[in-house]
């Protein structure tokens, strides 16, 4: 069981650093610049179908453009987006939520009322409904994901610091003198970790499809950036012309997010003794 | 009755929330919405008039007034796009997307519980390992790369289903409640049936994957939960045979995770329609949604929106309900 419970984190945490390496090094790898168009070359096969080209591994899209960079490339986006909105969503979640824990009265009372209200959307909602408003952009993206991600984390670090309060270790820590906000982030704060690891990991993979949503239905960033959502968005129209144009930028945003799927499955087996349990 | 009394009265402030929020987010946009909404060509008495027509002229409180004003009375206005009132599109695509959602429902159901308690009354076993590696793909799966793969091989490639629309073109059907199904089936319209039907099997599968994949895992979890409390070892103990400990025991103290998780996932569901509407070009509400945010339909868009978060909260309001009926321990 314990080599099992290791495979998935190995095998999770090697597809997200091929994820990193490709988001950080695209210029290395992609073989061509994916905005490059060769309009002879449009719509080119896969090299290994018929009429397909050497010069094109995954084929080309409408514009003559090559598929593999504007995958290598689209992970820049994918990556970028995740790993921000993870980051700002919970530092934003993780203090309101420590804070709320930890103090409560009027400062648990505001902020379990304002989380309510954005509980009470669909999170894939909140992001389209601040795209629409706000327009397209990598800003105004992050934004919108972080505004609909944050409240996952203040619930679950405000669960986490409302028993962890209670504990000797923390009357100890006031005991030799300790202010409220040293023995909250010096104190309870860490031992909330291994949650917050669990739900950042799931986390991404939940960003990186609501990006991808987001992308296809014209929402995400602007046209000229590659993604892959705006990259099946666009392949759609040549489904059964150019099935290569829908099926690559799919598999790679399946792949990336299986992979960090499964790297948060493992996570959550070792830090939950609970599961370690059922198991 | 208490209970359920505070938890009404305690929406109403939430709601409030959600339609102020909502109502600030076209505010909150850059530039001004009504030069947004007209385009570069409007002359500034166009955008003067539209400007005094919507009542973007007064303060902020004023406008958000009357906003909800009319809005306990159903007036919404009327939108941009269509020029027709608001609750008139809203009703005549709400069907579609109700239908889609209990369609998806469904196959969710269908799928995922008996897997997942399955996979849990066997865990551990082969069979509880492939079921979970299936969930976990579900999980990872886009479901609009699901739709349009299903559009391609099911649709294009072997020509087996319809790819867009509710009904197939020149079936006439009489409608009654807007749900096509339904209404064929009373008025015995058995094409219209079939035909509905088939344009209804792809986006329920794309929809639904996701959600049974997730109730998949619930299932097993909350199963394997049960399982192990002192009174399923008692119901053992006593000599009951493992079919009555199975559904009268473990099944029934197991389906209130299962049931809050349907609940939940409903307001995915209704969000996730947007995404699979637009692959299939269903003609629902979330279709409407993304017309008209690409018509810069800023009124209709705010007033679906709203509708959407308002139809999640009431949903997760009707779970809590359903929790009585199905452990008489919880009372309201």
């Amino acid at each position: 069981m314990f080599s099992q419970r290791f495979l998935k984190i190995w095998v999770g945490g090697a597809i997200l650093s091929l994820l990193i390496v490709c988001g950080v090094a695209a210029p290395l790898l992609a073989p061509r610049d994916p905005q490059a168009q060769t309009l002879e070359d449009r719509l080119r096969p896969p090299r290994w179908l018929e009429s397909g080209s050497q010069a094109y591994l995954l084929g080309t899209d409408n514009l003559g453009r090559d598929m593999l960079s504007r995958i290598i490339y689209g992970s820049r986006i994918s990556l970028m987006v995740g790993v921000a909105t993870v980051l700002f969503a919970g530092l934003v979640g993780c203090t309101l939520g420590a804070v709320a824990g930890y103090f409560g009265s009027t400062a648990d009372e505001v902020v379990s009322k304002v989380s309510e209200i954005f509980l009470a959307f669909p999170f894939l909602l909140i992001a389209i409904a601040i795209m629409a408003f706000l327009g397209q952009g990598v800003g105004n993206l992050i934004m919108a994901l972080m505004l609909s991600r944050w409240v996952q984390y203040c619930r679950v670090v405000r669960g986490e610091v409302l028993s962890l309060k209670e504990r000797d270790f923390v009357t100890a820590a006031k005991a030799l003198g300790g202010r409220d906000f040293y023995v909250l982030f010096r104190h309870v704060v860490p031992n909330t970790f291994a949650s917050v690891t669990v739900i950042a990991t799931f986390g991404m993979a939940i960003v990186i499809i609501t990006e991808a949503s987001l992308s296809f239905l014209g929402l995400g960033v602007p046209a000229h950036i590659p993604t892959w959502g705006s990259m099946l968005s666009e392949g759609r129209s040549y489904i059964n012309r150019a099935p290569w144009l829908t099926i690559f930028p799919g598999m790679a945003i399946f792949i990336t997010v299986f992979g960090i799927n499964l790297l948060g499955d493992g996570l959550r087996d070792v830090f939950d003794p609970k599961l370690r349990r059922q198991r | 009755m208490n209970r359920l009394v505070r938890r009404t009265v305690g929406a109403i402030p939430v709601i409030i929330g959600i339609s102020f929020l909502i109502f600030l987010l076209l505010h909150l946009a850059p530039g001004d919405p009504v030069t947004l909404m007209l385009g570069d060509n409007a002359t500034p008495q166009d955008v003067e008039n539209l400007r005094r027509e919507l009542r973007l002229d007064q303060p902020i409180l004023v406008q958000y007034w009357e906003f909800v004003s009319r809005a306990v009375r159903g007036d919404f206005g009327k939108s941009l796009k269509f020029n027709e009132p608001v609750m008139k599109l809203v009703a005549e695509r709400l069907p579609a997307t109700l239908e889609l959602a209990f369609a998806s429902l469904l196959v969710a159901i269908t799928i995922a519980v008996p897997l997942g308690v399955y996979s849990a009354i066997k865990h551990n076993s082969l069979l509880d390992h492939a079921g979970m590696s299936v969930a976990l793909i579900g999980v990872s799966l886009p479901n609009f790369w699901l739709g349009i793969m299903l559009i391609y091989f099911l649709g294009g490639q072997l020509n087996l289903l319809p790819v867009a629309g509710r009904i197939e073109y020149g079936i006439e059907i009489k409608t009654i409640t807007g749900l096509y199904l339904l209404d064929s089936l009373l008025t015995g319209n058995l094409t219209a049936f079939w035909s509905a039907f088939q344009h209804l099997l792809m986006p329920a599968v794309t929809l639904g994957s996701a959600l049974a994949a997730i109730v998949t895992r619930i299932s097993r979890s909350s199963v394997l939960e049960v399982m192990r409390q002192d009174y399923v070892v008692t119901a053992r103990a006593k000599g009951l045979n493992e079919k009555t400990v199975i559904w009268r025991h473990i099944l029934r103290n197991a389906l209130i995770t299962i049931v809050t998780i349907l609940g939940l996932q409903l307001g995915a569901l209704l969000s996730g329609s947007v995404v699979t509407e637009t692959v299939f070009s269903f003609p629902g509400i979330g279709d409407l949604l993304i017309q008209s945010i690409s018509a810069r339909d800023y009124k209709l868009t705010q007033v679906l929106i709203l509708m959407f978060a308002v139809t999640y909260f009431v949903v997760n309001l009707l779970v809590d309900l359903l929790y009585s009926w199905i452990d008489p321990r919880i009372k309201f």
